[in-house]
């Protein structure tokens, strides 16, 4: 994979985005890798077009809006009362499960978000610790930098300024494709519905945060694991625990950087990849992985014509000769 | 000319029926119609067309193994993913022949031009069978822009190189219609259309590959690479090739009395010539891949399960047939070319299968079980190959592609 694992700083304020950006910038030139090579030549032929005035937006840095908000799983007090995964049924006024909420034997297989519940909650045993098992929430994570908004050819995902990653099925016509590109698999789709599929997802219950309110699945949880509030205070809420009990928590705050960091983040006890979080993600927004073959086109569009009508000219051109 | 067939048939109707049944009356042309070919056919559209209609009554679901983890099935991976690479015979045959002047070639431009835009029209099928609101298809184009998406791209350029092609082969249907004034604009536009196709092709067929470039974490790592728009670009450059190659192949065999001596005379040599080319490119492609592996420094990968299908594909898939091929180059034979054309076809399905299909969430406990596809989900699959198969040769039983129009010949 050719993505260098680079840290973004963490929680940054207006000021220290600019400063991030700067040194982060200064690191990149230090290996220039084929992408940033096809971006610096965009650069320039947008600027022989275009004139300088291009250049001063050319590496334009968005860091996420300030004072969003997040949330904070600790696996290690998740009790595995499916509190939330009720609460949420209930707020979302999603369809009564097959199952009931305080029954336990959905337990025994691997749950994922569907069409008619946005999150789920899972089960691991862990061997070395018998009796005590560790329980995940599942759930959109709601990107800093959502690839399944980069991914929509329509622009029927939006990232708002309170954190959470919307969807709109006005504008969806299903082809499903931010499914793809989610490196959490978060998207269902209703792939009953004959004529009206769409996509299905946690919308960290964006109407009741703007009201002031908080997430129904935060606010139902009896032993307080999952926390809502803005995700530079989770960070830092989240690093001091780690800190106090470093036999209690992997040093890992996943989410913090993963993807370039997402709203939901997550406490273990145990290495993420063992409650099957993705550990191969690089810590980049996976847009920035595309952006090399989109900076790419403009080149082509341009140069391809020169080219073959030099070809066809000279073509042409042995042909009178004969 | 024009003044004896109106005297023969007077009325725009008449004269449109007689083009329709090739000059046959209707119960001749109905009789014509009862062949083994086309009795297998309706058997399998009877049976696919009513799952199409179930698909518009009951969700993708009814037909589709397609779910939450796998959002795109086999009529993707086939119908759009293999589909496309196969339809690169517009711009190769195009490009060789009115850019670079491999004028010797002209005997399977219409061939290949046809070739690629039946191959994009019915992946644009299969795509609107596949997404939930097909009646929105438009949307990109003129409702919400998204162009941070790859598939943004490939929306708009499938859309434009589909009208492309249209017009590139436009000169053929308006031969048929003996509307010679419009077909001279038709022509004129040749050199231009074919600049704008290549253009497209080179964009899109690498934005197939550049699709994934968005799941790093979802594609195996062996077929994961920053270079994934450029496999993806250049192995279509070989298919496009090698599909002539088979395609010209199965029409001189089985539609031989609508091609015209100059084709049926000089297809061997011109098989051969085919044969040199996409040999090269499939050398280059092979170097490529391995230089892939070695630039994500994936050499270890190699001595795992997914890491043997890997080598099974380039060695099997890519190297093989180019060798096959090149033989047949080597020995000046169109048979041993044929059978390394048909060969290499089916290394560029595999790798696009292996893609979108195979190795898409290779991690995910019980991948594989997912992958063989429902028994519905093939006959629809089948049901489309066999329309396309019954649209394309409709097509050359009427229009002049593996023929010059005798009317047109001096033209050429």
């Amino acid at each position: 994979m050719t993505n260098s694992r680079k840290r973004t700083p963490a929680e940054e304020t207006p000021e220290g985005s600019v400063y991030g950006g700067k040194e982060e910038r200064m690191e990149e030139k230090k290996g220039i890798s084929r992408r940033d090579c096809l971006k610096a030549l965009t650069v320039v032929g947008c600027t022989t077009l275009a004139g300088s005035a291009v250049e001063a937006h050319a590496y334009k840095k968005f860091s996420g809006w300030p004072g969003r908000y997040g949330m904070l799983a600790d696996t290690t007090e998740c009790v595995g009362c499916r509190s939330c995964e009720a609460a949420c049924n209930k707020a979302n006024r999603l369809p009564k499960p097959e199952v009931p909420f305080d029954e336990k034997s959905v337990f025994e297989e691997k749950r994922r978000p569907t069409s008619s519940a946005y999150t789920v909650v899972n089960r691991y045993s862990i061997p070395e610790k018998p009796g005590t098992p560790v329980y995940r929430k599942v759930q959109c994570n709601h990107c800093n930098e959502p690839a399944c908004a980069s991914a929509c050819p329509v622009r029927a995902y939006t990232k708002t300024p309170e954190g959470a990653v919307l969807y709109n099925q006005d504008l969806c016509f299903g082809c499903r494709y931010c499914m793809v590109a989610c490196p959490f698999s978060a998207p269902a789709y209703d792939y009953e519905s004959a004529l009206e599929p769409r996509i299905v997802k946690c919308t960290m219950c964006h109407e009741r945060v703007k009201q002031g309110g908080i997430p129904a699945c935060a606010g139902a949880c009896p032993v307080e694991a999952i926390k809502f509030g803005k995700r530079e205070d989770l960070v830092n809420l989240a690093r001091e625990r780690i800190r106090r009990h470093p036999d209690r928590y992997v040093d890992h705050l996943y989410g913090e950087h993963e993807v370039g960091g997402t709203s939901w983040l997550y406490l273990s006890g145990v290495p993420f990849d063992r409650l099957d979080f993705p550990s191969d993600l690089p810590d980049t927004p996976l847009v920035e992985q595309t952006k090399g073959f989109l900076s790419a086109v403009p080149l082509v569009l341009v140069l391809w014509p020169a080219f073959l009508g030099m070809a066809y000219a000279a073509n042409r051109n042995k042909e009178d000769d004969q | 000319m024009r003044n004896e067939s109106m005297a023969k048939t007077d009325t725009f109707p008449a004269r449109f029926m007689e083009k329709l049944l090739m000059g046959m009356p209707l119960s001749e042309y109905v009789r014509t119609l009862i062949t083994p070919f086309n009795v297998i056919a309706a058997v399998i559209l009877s049976a696919g067309i009513p799952l199409i209609v179930l698909r518009f009554t009951r969700g993708l679901a009814y037909i589709t193994h397609a779910s939450n983890e796998y959002p795109w099935s086999i009529l993707l991976g086939w119908g759009l993913f293999s589909g496309v690479p196969l339809s690169a015979t517009g711009y190769i045959m195009a490009t060789a022949v009115y850019i670079f002047g491999f004028k010797k070639y002209h005997p399977l431009v219409r061939l290949g031009v046809l070739t690629g835009f039946m191959g994009y029209l019915f992946a644009v099928i299969y795509l609107l069978i596949d997404i939930g609101r097909p009646w929105r298809i438009y949307y990109p184009m003129a409702v919400s822009f998204g162009p941070t998406s790859v598939l943004f791209l490939v929306a708009w350029h499938v859309a434009l190189y589909l009208t492309v092609q249209l017009l590139e082969f436009s000169p053929a249907i308006l031969e048929w219609l003996n509307s010679r004034r419009v077909r001279k604009w038709a022509v004129m536009i040749t050199v231009a259309m074919t600049v704008a196709g290549v253009i497209l092709s080179t964009l899109h067929q690498s934005a197939l590959g550049a699709l994934f470039l968005l799941a790093p974490g979802k594609v195996h790592p062996l077929w994961y690479s920053g270079f994934l728009p450029v496999f993806f670009f250049i192995s279509s450059i070989y298919a496009g090739f090698v599909m002539v190659i088979a395609v010209s192949t199965v029409l001189s065999r089985f539609m031989r009395n609508r091609a015209d001596r100059d084709f049926l005379e000089s297809l061997d040599t011109l098989t051969v010539g085919l044969g040199k080319g996409a040999c090269v490119v499939m050398f280059v492609y092979f170097a490529l891949k391995l230089i892939g592996v070695a630039h994500d420094d994936n050499w270890n990968l190699l001595a795992t399960p997914y890491g043997y299908w890997f080598l099974v594909e380039i060695f099997l898939f890519v190297l093989v047939p180019g060798f096959v091929v090149t033989r047949g180059v080597k020995r000046n034979c169109a048979r041993i070319v044929r059978i390394g054309a048909f060969y290499a076809l089916a290394g560029v399905i595999l790798n696009r299968l292996n893609v979108s299909l195979i190795t898409f969430n290779w991690n995910v406990p019980g991948h594989l079980h997912h992958l063989v596809p429902p028994g519905k989900e093939v006959v629809v699959v089948l049901a489309i190959a066999t329309l396309h198969i019954i649209l394309f040769r409709w097509i050359v039983n009427r229009m002049p592609v593996l023929a010059e129009h005798p009317d047109y010949m001096e033209e050429k």
